[in-house]
């Protein structure tokens, strides 16, 4: 397992809550349009996600974040900048 | 040609289908007569008001309206001014002197509403690279001033102490930090935590604003709000307030002692480019300020207000925001916005007026008929709304 993969697999696990409609979740899964979360759900989701990675991710951040791959791809990079 | 208008389509449908039932507009009522800051008349009927933030019922004291006459008479309808042009009178000082005064702080600044003091302090102070932390339930205005400026934004989870302090510990190093709270949470009429998250801020290098406009002439000793009553007031950076709730007439403010803070008048776009209160305005503002810091007694008879009417709220069987009355705010929490829409109206109908909040105002997607209580309130018309609530619950199957 890459560190990538270890990365998506703890936000596949974050995810699970709040999946109310058991989509399947894949790389290219858009938060809203695919999940069908409102901006409520987005909040805590982000910041559960923030705590299991002791990352800030800024609502400016989230707001350009529309895949799970893209939120990936955002974590590695706020844990290498911490 | 495609409509800018389709975005809304899902809304207007929402209220569309929510009309068809039949049930009145409850964000269309007009109030034909004002008899007092507690009654109004509303389609002809005599309706006693719970939903006006009126919270000291100053809007007719005798004095206010004098003032406000007399400034008329002798300034004229408006300042057709901005604030750093024409639009400064001896009234806008006067209301900052005595908002000096009320807070025993060294500068006020005054803007035409409680929305844009937030908007623009907050766009203001906080800049590209620095930081906002505020509680995800903060009102639209702190949202639309962190909007409107540059700084990275970060909510933590409502009134949660430890949420606050990770993410403050995780800015940057060197980075500039806005800690934003309010005193008086308006949906659920909830208090904040003052104590501990001022506390938590400043041993983490923030600065502190902290919006006390639900408290402001209530809450406190000296009715400064909140972080008074906390006995943290001191260490608060910025208070928010607004004319438009105890107050009684309109516009809005930041208090401060910080040495620099008389820039902000040069720099702050909403506070610049926008013209400024009438002077009847500031003249009623001056006055009921004034007021409110000798107002013990109407305070302590809000305070059995809101405990009565949250303890026979509870009886009669309805859900409420919180445990205990916190503030002026009672929020009677409704199963969806069918039930609360239909409550409403019944209540309308037995000649009682609450606000009906739905999301995006209210926090987890929430109906709410939300009740504010007034010092003007007799203890009569308290029990009057307990029975209005007690016929309305049972025509409608809430209860």
């Amino acid at each position: 397992m890459t560190d990538r993969d270890e990365t998506y697999a703890k936000i596949f696990t974050l995810i699970e809550p709040f999946n109310k409609k058991g989509i399947d979740i894949e790389p290219g899964t858009r938060f809203a349009q695919d999940l069908e979360w409102d901006s409520l759900t987005v909040m805590d989701f982000v910041a559960s996600v923030e705590d299991e990675f002791d990352i800030l991710i800024s609502m400016n951040r989230a707001a350009e974040i529309e895949t799970v791959d893209q939120l990936v791809d955002a974590v590695r990079q706020l844990e290498s900048e911490r | 040609m495609s409509d800018l208008f389709s975005k809304f389509d899902d809304l207007i449908a929402l209220r569309e289908g929510l009309l068809s039932t039949g049930v009145t507009d409850p964000f269309n009522l007009v109030m034909e007569k004002v008899e007092s800051p507690t009654v109004a008349i509303c389609n002809g009927r005599r309706t006693i008001l719970l939903g006006t933030y009126n919270y000291m019922g100053m809007t007719f004291d005798p004095d206010v309206v004098a003032a406000g006459k007399k400034a008329l008479d002798e300034f004229g309808s408006g300042t057709t001014g901005s604030r750093v042009l024409n639009g400064t009178y001896v009234g806008h000082r006067a209301v900052e002197d005595a908002l000096k005064d009320f807070y025993a702080m060294d500068h006020a600044m005054v803007f035409s509403t409680g929305y844009q003091a937030n908007l623009g302090i907050i766009s203001t102070i906080a800049g590209k690279g620095d930081y906002i932390i505020l509680d995800i339930d903060s009102h639209a205005s702190i949202y639309d001033g962190c909007a409107m400026g540059n700084a990275e934004i970060v909510p933590f989870r409502h009134n949660d102490i430890d949420a606050l302090e990770k993410r403050l510990k995780r800015v940057p190093a060197g980075a500039g930090k806005l800690v934003v709270l309010e005193g008086v949470y308006s949906m659920l009429g909830d208090i904040a935590p003052l104590k501990e998250m001022i506390a938590v801020s400043k041993a983490n290098g923030a600065m502190v604003l902290v919006d006390e406009a639900h408290s402001m002439g209530f809450i406190g000793e000296h009715g400064r709000g909140v972080a008074e009553a906390q006995g943290v007031i001191d260490d608060v950076d910025f208070i928010i307030g607004t004319f438009s709730k105890s107050v009684g007439t309109v516009g809005g403010f930041c208090v401060s002692n910080h040495p620099k803070f008389e820039i902000l008048r040069l720099v702050c776009r909403p506070y610049v480019f926008t013209a400024s209160l009438p002077p009847s305005v500031v003249a009623t503002a001056a006055t009921s300020i004034r007021k409110l810091m000798d107002s013990k007694a109407k305070r302590n008879h809000l305070w059995e207000n809101s405990k009565r009417l949250h303890a026979g709220l509870r009886q009669l069987g309805f859900k409420l925001g919180t445990e205990k009355s916190q503030s002026a705010i009672i929020a009677v929490i409704m199963p969806d916005l069918e039930t609360g829409a239909a409550m409403w109206e019944a209540l309308l109908k037995e000649g009682l007026y609450v606000n009906l909040a739905r999301p995006p105002a209210t926090p987890a997607g929430m109906t709410l008929l939300r009740c504010s209580l007034c010092a003007e309130h007799s203890s009569e018309q308290v029990e009057e709304i307990l029975g209005m609530f007690a016929a309305a619950g049972r025509t409608t199957g809430c209860i």
